[in-house]
């Protein structure tokens, strides 16, 4: 029992949504602007459940990579293959995506929720339920009826997580959700991605902060000059890095 | 200078008893100015709207014809309705010339690109920071545009109310298309222009107080609206 659980890993111990559209496997991932390569020939798979951070300098790639997953850029060539043959919609509405800036809507936090569960076909009973769940999941129940233009920077936020999280998505991609956010607006932040990771969603998140990544991740991406240069569990990337730019990384170093 | 003040008190005479001539001209003028308003808003916000968001070959130019059409003059737009619609023109048959509808049309073809080239403006700026996020959520097409319409609604009321000051304060092309017939198609500016040539100040100055008010009232509502509405789109 003990050697199962141990298995599954704890983070892993509730999964309640069924996983359909991963693993993904990423082939010779070419994404060019102009006659710059942004992302260069890269390849990776990545597993269903837990928390994968995609690390590196600024310029890598790492966000262009979360948009190229999400569907918002098109690859120049190569292929991102999800698990199940899918049609690419029904994989776009299986993912949510929140973003460093978030951008809510001229309307209340609840409203700015219901618009996004709307458009995702939630209706009834069912779209009432899920905004009550993530308004708590997010600690936002109180502040319901705030307009969304008032709120501070870690309001905004949870409130673009409570978005992303009340369409049940599989994957939650999250590129530096706590950038430019306080200590205190951070450990929140981390909580509700805890909480959501440990019902089953795979988190795949771009952030700077290695502390983070040790706090949140399961496995690490590493990515250097659009190429992925290590993809390791995150005990092995911080205890024997396999690349000189991820080690001069981890003890923030600048890397030439 | 007598004269003057003579004509500003018999002017507020004019104004304070409600005149019935006094007003049926300022009737007509925010009547056919209203109309022509509404009109150019139904076509112009989704135009400029789609115009916003919308990719297509030849868009640039398509951008730059709409801004160099926001500063048409009266005059030019009151000669093109009016050989439009004269016996001789295309649309002669439908008996339009020197009636209010002429002055609507003419007043449309006026304030149109200016409702365009601003809303698509603050549509693209919209757009600029909501298009991730809407993608995002599976927001497209028209659901897209209308979402984005609704976001910037402060925008583009003022846009609309910016048209309305053009419109109502408009004389070329009116007096062009209308003829400044008495009782049928005299608006506010037309009454001036000819009021002021007989050297009867007194309605001439009337009209033209109201035409301050309206003015006024016009921009202090925009200012209103800005005030009111958020400062920024969705940051």
């Amino acid at each position: 029992m003990d050697g199962e659980h141990r298995a599954s890993g704890n983070l892993q111990s509730r999964v309640v949504h069924e996983s359909l559209i991963l693993p993904v496997r990423i082939e010779n991932l070419v994404y060019e602007i102009g006659k710059a390569r942004i992302i260069d020939s890269l390849n990776l798979e990545l597993s269903a459940g837990g928390c994968t951070a995609i690390l590196g300098y600024n310029g890598a790639g790492k966000s262009v990579l979360l948009r190229l997953l999400h569907g918002l850029l098109t690859p120049s060539s190569g292929i991102i293959r999800w698990a199940g043959d899918f049609d690419p919609e029904f994989v776009r509405q299986r993912q949510s995506m929140v973003f460093q800036s978030p951008v809510l809507l001229r309307r209340s936090i609840e409203a700015n929720i219901r618009y996004a569960l709307t458009k995702r076909g939630f209706k009834g009973e069912h779209r009432a339920h899920r905004i009550e769940t993530v308004l708590e999941q997010t600690n936002l129940s109180r502040i319901r009826h705030r307009q969304a233009m008032v709120l501070s920077g870690g309001e905004r936020q949870r409130v673009a997580i409570a978005r992303a999280l009340a369409v049940e998505p599989e994957i939650l991609f999250l590129d530096e959700p706590t950038a430019s956010l306080d200590p205190a607006a951070t450990i929140g932040i981390e909580d509700i991605l805890v909480r959501a990771r440990n019902e089953g969603r795979k988190l795949i998140m771009v952030t700077q902060s290695v502390g983070q990544a040790e706090r949140l991740a399961n496995d690490i991406v590493f990515m250097h000059h659009g190429q992925v240069t290590e993809h390791s569990l995150i005990e092995e990337f911080l205890a024997t890095p396999k690349s000189p730019v991820a080690q001069a990384f981890i003890e923030g170093k600048l890397y030439k | 200078m007598e004269e003057i003040f003579e004509g500003f008190a018999t002017a507020a005479v004019l104004i304070a008893r409600f005149d019935s001539a006094l007003f049926e001209i300022v009737e007509l003028s925010l009547r056919v100015s209203l109309t022509a308003v509404l009109i150019s808003a139904v076509i112009g916000l989704p135009l400029g709207a789609a115009i916003a968001v919308a990719r297509f070959r030849g868009r640039n130019f398509l951008i730059v014809c709409v801004n160099a059409l926001m500063g048409l003059p009266p005059v030019v737009v009151g000669l093109l309705v009016y050989l439009n619609l004269s016996n001789a023109g295309p649309f002669g048959w439908l008996q339009l010339l020197y009636t209010p509808t002429a002055m609507i049309i003419a007043q449309i073809v006026l304030v149109t690109p200016i409702i365009v080239a601003l809303a698509r403006q603050f549509v693209e700026d919209a757009n600029a920071d909501y298009d991730e996020e809407l993608r995002s959520i599976g927001v497209r097409g028209a659901a897209k545009l209308i979402t984005l319409i609704v976001e910037v609604r402060h925008s583009l009321l003022t846009v609309v109310l910016a048209a309305f000051g053009r419109a109502i304060a408009e004389v070329g092309a009116v007096i062009i298309v209308g003829g400044n017939i008495n009782h049928i198609t005299r608006v506010m500016t037309t009454a001036i222009a000819l009021e002021t040539s007989k050297g009867e100040l007194a309605l001439a100055l009337a009209l033209g107080v109201i035409l301050m008010m309206i003015a006024f009232a016009v921009n202090a509502m925009a200012s209103l609206i800005k005030k009111i509405g958020p400062k920024s789109y969705g940051r």
